[in-house]
Formats: structure tokens, C-alpha cells, sequence
């Protein structure tokens, strides 16, 4: 009796702060502080390179390009970072519950871009656009490509992977591969016939908010954040968030991690396999498609090819960080991104390497956290099992 | 009743006359003439070419196939085959020369497919940046002999055409080593990592050479090598050709492009020739067992004392240096590379062969690389051709009554082979993962939960035809 009223009366107030430092508190902090270690440590190493070659070409002093693009670079970085992050989760989570590479994720995440493309086109033809606020319009086309992206992800598995479970390991990926590029020429196909185009173009020119920029003025440096930019960064702490709540505070969320622990012991428990695998494809690949449409607003124009790139780069991230664990897929997106971009800023003034290879980089690290740290930034080793 | 057994033991008495090597022999020569006559008497300029091509022409390519399987002797099969290969096909591609251009296309395929199944299939590395050695080659003879101006152009050291033999056994080498080094980092990593990790080379590949122009000219970058030497055509391939002309009243106009053709598509079958004879001794060695082992079980090989390293890192050069010989062809062939033509479809075109046809066996991955060559080259394009052919007539489909002219411009089925491809891998994955003609030693296991025990000494013999063959049947007839 004295139990049950003191938990009831502590319920309102210690829990509800509980929750919030587990499920707001910690998640944002966490994010916080990897990307500020991952800039901090860039930029160390941007002043570094500064200091050992000085003047790299004739008449370009390093140090002071470095100051000056400093704060864009780590804007950009993070922006593209929360994308990469975004679609390394799909990655991560589907290879947590059935060890197995989704390769068409980065299809997934373009078929994300491209629904966004399609509601804004829609409502750009109906001249409804110019019309809805823009916090309402950018839910709205990010929930539309998560439900499109999520429902193809079920579709998929399926399809072309639940036939497939217990066979040797590269009988799925190779289906994988192939629907992967059976996508790509499907969505060219119905854009086709709809539009006969292919470079899909978001009305952004349309609204007028996206075209003035925030102005952040430090020292005598004045930094402008695109409204874009913006977005994408908070779509993708809301999402995260979201998705940190969803994994480790529901029940579905533990039927998921209970699952990917150990399938036929969950089994037993009386959690419905199929329906957490279907479940984790849901989530993984709404996460894509976020991921898809807040890209897409940010870089403007996507193609059915635009999957493949980010693609590769967040299965970079999801295994920089330790494929299989949500947190490392974070803190490897963030990274990539910010190196990405201070590769892209700094690498100009180096004309014998310049930015041509920065796409060559992305594969460099992923060959070299395999061959070195299979397991990842935060992954724990595991071995094969005989 | 009466009709009815009198229809069954008529069917059965054909089924038996079927069988029997004469009654074959003569309906396989009758076929094969009846397709070479048919695609003799197609005229170029009817509106329906395209069509009626893309179906016969698949039939002939295809009759190697059913000459194989089919109940005959073997000097018939081989006498057969030889027929094909040296008189119907060069005589057709004399006729037109778009049939000889598509058998040298499904040569250098299939000798890509049979490279990438010594990967794939015999060491089970799935192997995604294969194309990366087949560029290798491609570069290696295009650099020494293109008309751009790159480093060797400059100081005009050109190597002359006549040095296209040598630069095979170059092209074998050089992509050899790019094979090992390539393999040396990755092999320690499990299937699906690989993977990815081979496809992240095989575009650094594509990258690095579209990017070699700077700072110094190797590969002329994005805009690609032309030029690119040929091998003289030794007179008497002319001459032969001449000759042919007088003798069958033909009218050949380009004698000298289609020598050089002809050239090119012997060449071809040779290199295939020697890529087959020693994809069959090596499955049939220690070394090829020791790549079975590996796919069916790294740990237990092993354990069993197989060198993992070594058989792996062969596994690599080996199918690599096919790769590279059959890219100084290509090279030469094309008179033109650049990095597009090195692009992960390509990869994945070749894997979709090695898929279709069955991972593991020889004439599987021939008949995958013809298959899938035919649906990309052949039906797909023809498609494209029928579709723009009808449309400048403007031809209405009768009863639906939809106009041609009404199909989407950018609708074009040539440049939707990643469809074909990805639904040929979907496809085969999920109903045919052992592929169309399975490998004997993969049926055996795949058969194993029925038969009590399977005889290992079959295995070493899987390179032969007869057991191929019978086992084939009664499967057939039971499904």
C-alpha cells in the first residue's frame, strides 16, 4: 500500500524528468558532443595542415582560407552529416536484426527524394504551394517520403528477402543488388511516362522563405545558414529522437532489440519475428526516406541515380561507427560529414590532388576501418561463429 | 480411349526416335539451317526487321547449347559446332556485319563471365568491382597506342599494332598484379563486406582514370582514349574474304573493316577457347578443389590445411587476368575507352551472367553470358529500333488502338538494361539460386537432404559432358 502511493505520487514529477533526460536530455547531448568533437578535432587538424604547408599555391595563404571557411565548412558538414546518419541508420538497424547489408537502402533513400519531389511538384502544379506555411509543408513532405520509403522497405523484404532467409549469406545480397538496380530503372521508368524527365527539380524557387538566409555574424566573419540547411538539421534531431524513443522506450522497440539479440529465443518468447522484421524495415526505411526528402530539399535536384553516392558514403558511416549499433551510425554519419566537407573546402588549394578524389576518399576510409576496425569506432568485435 | 493410346504410344515412339543419334543429329542440322536460312532472307529495310532478328537470331546463338545436351556423338557435336563457329557465323557476319559485331560482344562477355566465375563461383568471393581489371587491360594497351595526346603520345613512343599479341600477355599480367594488390587488403574480410569493399574499388578505378589527366596525361580523363591501335589484318583473312566474296556472289562493299572484324571475332573465339580449357583443369585440380572449399566452408578449409591466402589471392589474379586480356581486345576492338565504359552495371551485368547461367559451372556461365549479352544487346535494342521504326510510321496498335508515336521519348528500352539485370538476379535468387545449368558439384549438394549418401568421386569427372547430361533428365521429367 505504501509502495503503490509512493510511486504514484512520484510519478509526476521524478519520472517524467527521467524520461525527458533519457529520451531528449541524453539523445541531444550525445549528438552535441560528437559533433562538436568531430569539428574540434578537424579543425585542429585544418590548422595543422595550415601550419605545414603554409602557402600551398602562389598567393593563397592557407591559414587565412581556413579561418574564413571554417564555420560554413562545419555548417555544411553537419548538414550532410545528419543526412548520411539518417540512411546509415536503415543500414544499421536492418543489419542488427538479420546481419545482412540492405543494399538497396540507398534506393530506398532515393525513392525518398524523389516522393518529396513529387508532393511539392504536386502541389506546385495545383499553385498550392506558395500557400502553406512552411513548418506544415516541410512535415508534410518529410512524413509522405517516410511512409513511401517505409512501405517499400516492407514491400522489399518481402519480396525479394523473407524467401530468402537461411540461405547462404550472399544469396540475399545478391537480391538485394538486384533490386537495387531493378529501383533505380522502375522510378526512371514512372518518371517517364509521367514527366519524361529525369532531373527532378523541388519547386523551392517558389517560396520565399528559402531564399533569404539567416545571417550569423561572428567576429567580422558573416556566416549565412541556408533555410535548408536548417531543416535538414532539425528534421533529423526531431527524427533521431524520435527513433531513439521508438527503439529503447516501447514495446515494439524491445520486441526490435530482443530480436536482433537472438531471433529464435524471441521467437520462443512470443514475439512475432516476422512481423519486428517487417517492423525494423518500416522504421529503417521511413529513416531513409527523411533522410531522401530533406537531402533532396537541401541539394535541390535529384535523379534516380542519386541514391547510390549517399548510399555508399552511410554505409561508410553505419560501419565508421559499428554496423549494428544505432549510436555508432550517428557519431559515423556526423564524422564523415564533417570530414566530407573539409575535404571539399580544403582540398582546392592542393591542385595535384583537388576535389576530384573527395568521392574516392569515402571508399579509402571504409577500406581502412575493415581492414583495421572491422568492428568500428563504438562496435565491439565479434567473431565468427563455427 | 482407343485415340488416346494410340496418341500416347505414337509420343512415346517420337520420344524414342528423339533419342536416337540420327533422328537428333538430323533435326539439329535441320534447325540450325532453318535459322541460318531465315536470317538470310531478312531484309534490312523492312519495318519489322528488328523484330523477326531478335527472334531468330538468339535461336542460332543459343544452338551450341542444345548441340551439347542433345543425344549425339561427340565428333557430331564437335564437327557441329565447329561448322558453326567457322563457316555460318562468318558467313553471316559477311552478310551482316551487325550479327558478327554481337557474337564479339557475347565473346568478350562470356570471357568476362568466365573470369568472374572463377571468383565467384569456384572461390565464392563475391567479387562487385570486377570490371576494375577489365579497365585495367582496356587502359593498359589504349594507353601505349591511342592518337590522344597523353605522356606516351607526346614523346611520340607509340607502340605499333603489330605488338597487340604481346600486349595480351601484358594486359594478363598487369591485371594479375592489380589483382593481387587489390586482393591482398580486402581478402581478410567476410562475403558481404567484400563485397562492398570491391565495389568501392572498382569505381576508385573508374575515378582514378577519369582523373588521370592531371598532372600528367595518362588516360586523357573523362574524355577517353581514341585511336586505339588495331592488329594488322594478315593478308590472307583478306584475301580469304575475296575469295568467299567471288565464290558466293556476294557484294561486299567494306572489305577491309570487315577483315578486321573477322579478325577480331578469331581472335576472340581463341582466347575463349583457352579461358575454357583452363577454367576446366583448374576446377579439376587441387587447386580448384581447394577453392570449393573455401566457398562451401572457410573455417573448415582451413582446418583442413588450405592455404586461405594464397588460394584466395589466385582466385583473384586468376580471374583478373582473364579480365585484362580480354580488355586489350576491347580496347583494340573498340578504338575507343574511357571511364564509362568501366561503370558498376557492368560489374553487375557480368555478375547477372555468371547468376543466370549458375555459379560454379562452365557452360552455365556460357550460356548466362549469352543470354544476358542477347537481352541487352539484341532484345533490348531491337526493342528500341521496333519502338522507333513504328513511331516515323506512325503504326497504331489495332485494337487497343494506342499510337506509337504516343511513347515516352525518354521510354527507350535500350537504356533500361538495370531492369533486365536486376530482375534477372532477383528472379534467379529467388526460384533458380543454383542458376539455368547448374553445376554438377553445387546439384549434388543441393540434392543432398534426398540421396543418402553422395559419391565423392563423381566430382573430379563433373568437367565431362555425359553426366551432365543424364542427370539433367530425369530431374526434368520428374518436375
Amino acid at each position: 500500500m505504501l509502495d503503490a502511493r509512493r510511486s504514484l505520487g512520484s510519478v509526476s514529477s521524478r519520472s517524467i524528468l527521467e524520461w525527458g533526460y533519457r529520451f531528449i536530455l541524453f539523445p541531444i547531448g550525445q549528438m552535441l558532443i560528437f559533433i562538436v568533437g568531430a569539428a574540434l578535432f578537424l579543425t585542429v587538424l585544418a590548422f595543422l595542415l595550415a601550419l605545414a604547408f603554409p602557402e600551398p599555391r602562389p598567393n593563397i595563404v592557407l591559414i587565412d582560407q581556413v579561418n574564413r571557411q571554417l564555420p560554413g565548412m562545419i555548417i555544411s558538414g553537419i548538414t550532410i552529416g545528419f543526412v548520411y546518419a539518417m540512411i546509415a541508420l536503415g543500414y544499421t538497424l536492418v543489419y542488427g536484426v538479420l546481419k545482412f547489408i540492405n543494399f538497396a537502402h540507398s534506393e530506398i533513400f532515393m525513392v525518398g527524394s524523389v516522393v518529396g519531389f513529387e508532393v511539392m511538384q504536386r502541389l506546385s502544379d495545383t499553385g498550392h504551394l506558395p500557400a502553406w506555411s512552411p513548418v506544415f509543408l516541410v512535415v508534410v513532405v518529410i512524413l509522405m517520403a517516410m511512409l513511401a520509403s517505409g512501405l517499400l522497405a516492407v514491400i522489399i523484404e518481402r519480396v525479394a528477402y523473407r524467401p530468402l532467409r537461411g540461405a547462404p549469406r550472399l544469396v540475399p545480397l545478391i537480391s538485394a543488388i538486384g533490386i537495387s538496380f531493378f529501383m533505380i530503372d522502375l522510378v526512371r521508368a514512372v518518371e517517364a511516362i509521367t514527366r519524361n524527365d529525369f532531373n527532378l527539380t523541388y519547386p523551392l524557387n517558389q517560396l520565399e522563405w528559402v531564399r533569404s538566409p539567416f545571417k550569423l555574424v561572428i567576429g567580422e566573419n558573416t556566416i549565412n545558414i541556408r533555410p535548408t540547411q536548417f531543416i535538414v538539421v532539425l528534421g533529423a534531431v526531431v527524427t533521431l529522437i524520435a527513433l531513439n524513443y521508438f527503439v529503447n522506450g516501447t514495446k515494439l522497440g524491445r520486441g526490435i532489440r530482443a530480436v536482433s539479440q537472438d531471433m529464435t529465443t524471441a521467437g520462443l518468447m512470443g514475439i512475432n519475428v516476422n512481423r519486428m522484421i517487417s517492423l525494423t524495415f518500416f522504421v529503417g526505411g521511413a529513416f531513409g526516406g527523411a533522410a531522401g526528402a530533406l537531402f533532396g530539399m537541401n541539394v535541390g535536384t535529384v535523379t534516380p541515380f542519386v541514391g547510390f553516392i549517399p548510399g555508399i558514403k552511410a554505409f561508410t558511416a553505419a560501419v565508421l561507427g559499428g554496423i549494428g549499433n544505432v549510436t555508432g551510425a550517428l557519431l559515423g554519419g556526423l564524422t564523415l560529414g564533417l570530414v566530407e566537407s573539409f575535404l571539399n573546402g580544403l582540398l582546392v588549394y592542393f591542385p595535384a590532388l583537388g576535389q576530384r578524389y573527395t568521392d574516392v576518399f569515402a571508399f579509402s576510409v571504409l577500406i581502412l576501418i575493415l581492414i583495421f576496425r572491422p568492428s568500428g569506432l563504438l562496435g565491439e568485435r565479434v567473431d565468427e561463429k563455427v | 480411349m482407343a485415340v488416346k493410346s494410340v496418341q500416347q504410344s505414337s509420343r512415346a515412339t517420337v520420344r524414342a526416335a528423339l533419342k536416337r543419334p540420327a533422328v537428333a543429329g538430323g533435326l539439329l542440322v535441320a534447325y540450325i539451317l532453318v535459322a541460318v536460312l531465315i536470317l538470310n532472307s531478312l531484309d534490312r529495310s523492312n519495318l519489322w526487321f528488328p523484330f523477326y532478328s531478335t527472334l531468330t537470331f538468339p535461336a542460332l546463338v543459343l544452338s551450341p547449347f542444345i548441340i551439347l545436351a542433345a543425344p549425339v556423338r561427340g565428333w557430331f557435336k564437335g564437327a557441329l559446332i565447329v561448322a558453326l563457329l567457322f563457316l555460318i557465323i562468318p558467313y553471316l557476319g559477311m552478310r551482316d556485319s551487325s550479327y558478327l559485331e554481337l557474337v564479339i560482344q557475347i565473346c568478350i562477355f562470356a570471357g568476362l563471365a568466365l573470369g568472374l566465375n572463377i571468383v565467384v563461383g569456384f572461390a565464392g568471393l563475391l567479387d562487385l568491382g570486377y570490371i576494375a581489371f577489365f579497365a585495367v587491360g582496356a587502359y593498359t594497351w589504349a594507353m601505349f597506342t591511342s592518337g590522344a595526346s597523353t605522356v606516351f603520345n607526346i614523346n611520340g613512343w607509340l607502340v605499333s599494332g603489330s605488338a597487340f599479341y604481346l600486349f595480351i600477355f601484358l594486359g594478363i599480367f598487369v591485371a594479375a598484379i592489380v589483382g593481387i594488390l587489390l586482393g591482398l587488403p580486402v581478402l581478410r574480410l567476410r562475403g558481404d563486406y567484400l563485397a562492398i569493399v570491391t565495389l568501392g574499388f572498382g569505381e576508385m578505378i573508374r575515378v582514378i582514370a577519369n582523373n588521370l589527366d592531371q598532372p600528367i596525361n595518362f588516360t586523357n580523363g573523362s574524355q577517353g582514349l581514341f585511336g586505339v591501335g588495331r592488329p594488322p589484318v594478315p593478308f590472307f583473312l583478306r584475301d580469304g574474304v575475296l575469295t568467299v566474296e567471288s565464290a558466293l556472289g556476294l557484294s561486299i562493299t567494306n572489305v577491309d573493316p570487315l577483315s578486321q572484324q573477322l579478325l577480331f571475332y578469331f581472335i576472340a573465339i581463341a582466347i575463349i577457347g583457352i579461358i575454357i580449357v583452363v577454367a576446366r583443369r583448374l576446377d579439376n585440380s587441387p587447386i580448384g578443389r581447394a577453392w570449393t572449399a573455401i566457398r562451401e566452408d572457410e573455417v573448415a578449409a582451413i582446418a583442413m590445411g588450405v592455404p586461405l591466402v594464397r588460394m584466395k589471392l589466385l582466385a583473384f589474379a586468376t580471374g583478373a587476368s582473364f579480365a585484362g586480356a580480354i580488355g586489350v581486345i576491347y580496347a583494340a576492338k573498340q578504338t575507343f575507352v574511357s571511364p564509362e565504359s568501366f561503370s558498376l552495371i557492368q560489374s553487375i551485368s557480368i555478375l547477372a551472367m555468371v547468376i543466370v547461367g549458375g555459379m560454379g559451372g562452365i557452360r552455365g556461365t556460357l550460356l548466362g553470358a549469352v543470354i544476358v549479352t542477347m537481352l541487352n544487346l539484341l532484345v533490348l535494342k531491337n526493342l528500341s529500333l521496333q519502338i522507333n521504326a513504328l513511331r516515323n510510321v506512325d503504326f497504331v496498335i489495332p485494337i487497343i488502338n494506342y499510337h506509337i508515336r504516343d511513347w515516352p521519348t525518354q521510354l527507350e528500352p535500350a537504356k533500361y538494361e538495370r531492369l533486365i539485370f536486376g530482375l534477372l538476379l532477383i528472379v534467379m535468387m529467388i526460384f533458380r539460386p543454383a542458376g539455368l545449368l547448374p553445376e554438377p558439384r553445387r546439384r549434388m549438394e543441393l540434392q543432398e537432404k534426398d540421396e543418402e549418401i553422395v559419391d565423392e568421386e563423381i566430382s573430379p569427372e563433373a568437367g565431362d559432358e555425359q553426366p551432365v547430361v543424364s542427370a539433367v533428365r530425369p530431374d526434368a521429367e520428374q518436375a
